[in-house]
C-alpha cells in the first residue's frame, strides 16, 4: 500500500472525530472526538515511520516514539476530563456543553 | 493479500467512527469506537509497528474506552441530545468537515503521488525499547511521560472524589 493511502483514512478518522465534537451535544461526545483525532495523528506518525524505514533505525522508529507518547498524553487527557466531566454534572446536573456558565454572570 | 488487509482494516475503523457519529445511543457510539480503535491497531500492525499495535489495544480498548463507560454510568444523558438535532445544525456539521476531508485526502494524494509502494518494515519492538532507555535517546523525555502520567491521575482522583456541593455564589457574604 501507498502512503497516500493510510494518510486518507487518517484524514477521515480526524474529520470524523472533528464531526462529532462539533454534531453531538454532550461532554462525552467531545472527549471521544478527541480520542478519535489523537487516532487519526497516532496513524499519521506510524505511517510517516513506516515511511522512513530505510533511513536508519533511529530515524524509522522517531514516529512510533512519538505516537506511544501521544497515546499517553491521551490517557492522561481522558482521565482528567472525565474526572471534570464527574464534577460538573455534580454541580449542574447535566453534561451538556452549554450548561456550565458561572463565569457569564 | 495486503491490500484486503487493509482495506478490511480501514473499513472498520472507518465505519466505526460513522456508527459512533451517527448513533442515537451514546452507548452503543461507545461501542463502535471499540471497532474504530481495533481496526487502528490492524493498520499499526500493517504498518509494522506491532509494539504499538498491542498498546493500542491495552490502552484504548482496554484503558480509555472503560473510563468512558464508566464516565456514562456515572451520569445522565441528556433526554434532548437523543433526538436529531436541528437540520441545518447537522448539515453544517458534515459539510464543513466533508469539505476538509476532500482538501486534506487531495493535499496527501498530490503530496504522495510520486511515493510507490512503502519500504519494507524494520524489526521495532527491541529497538523501540531501546530507544527509551538510552541516555542520548528518550530517555527523559520517558521519565518526564511517567511522571506526567502519575501527577495526572492521582489529579483525576482528587477531582473526582466525592465533594459536598458549593453554597450557591450569589448568597451573601
Amino acid at each position: 500500500m501507498s502512503l497516500g493511502a493510510y494518510l486518507a483514512v487518517a484524514a477521515a478518522l480526524f474529520v470524523l472525530g472533528l464531526a462529532m465534537m462539533i454534531a453531538r451535544r454532550n461532554l462525552i461526545y467531545i472527549l471521544m472526538g478527541i480520542e478519535l483525532i489523537l487516532n487519526a495523528a497516532n496513524l499519521n506518525f506510524v505511517a510517516f515511520s513506516r515511511h522512513a524505514a530505510n533511513a536508519g533505525t533511529e530515524v524509522a522508529l522517531r514516529g512510533q516514539v512519538f505516537a506511544l507518547i501521544v497515546i499517553l498524553l491521551a490517557v492522561a487527557e481522558a482521565a482528567v476530563a472525565l474526572a471534570i466531566v464527574l464534577h460538573v454534572f455534580r454541580l449542574f446536573d447535566s453534561i451538556r456543553p452549554e450548561d456550565p456558565d458561572l463565569l457569564r454572570e | 493479500m495486503e491490500r484486503i488487509a487493509f482495506a478490511l482494516f480501514a473499513a472498520v475503523a472507518l465505519g466505526g467512527g460513522l456508527v459512533a457519529l451517527f448513533h442515537r445511543s451514546i452507548v452503543h457510539s461507545a461501542f463502535a469506537l471499540m471497532a474504530t480503535f481495533l481496526g487502528v491497531s490492524g493498520l499499526f500492525v500493517l504498518l509494522g509497528a506491532d509494539f504499538l499495535a498491542v498498546v493500542q489495544l491495552l490502552i484504548y480498548v482496554g484503558g480509555i474506552l472503560v473510563l468512558i463507560l464508566f464516565g456514562l454510568m456515572l451520569t445522565r444523558p441528556d433526554p434532548a441530545e437523543r433526538k436529531v438535532r436541528r437540520v441545518a445544525f447537522v448539515l453544517t456539521a458534515v459539510a464543513v468537515p466533508a469539505a476538509l476531508l476532500v482538501g486534506k485526502i487531495a493535499a496527501a494524494g498530490r503530496w504522495a503521488a510520486e511515493e510507490g509502494k512503502l519500504p519494507e518494515p524494520q524489526p521495532a519492538a527491541r529497538e523501540l525499547g531501546l530507544l527509551f532507555l538510552l541516555k542520548d535517546a528518550y530517555l527523559i523525555p520517558f521519565e518526564l511521560a511517567a511522571f506526567l502520567l502519575t501527577v495526572a491521575l492521582v489529579g483525576a482522583v482528587y477531582l473526582a472524589r466525592q465533594t459536598p456541593p458549593p453554597p450557591p455564589p450569589e448568597e451573601p457574604r
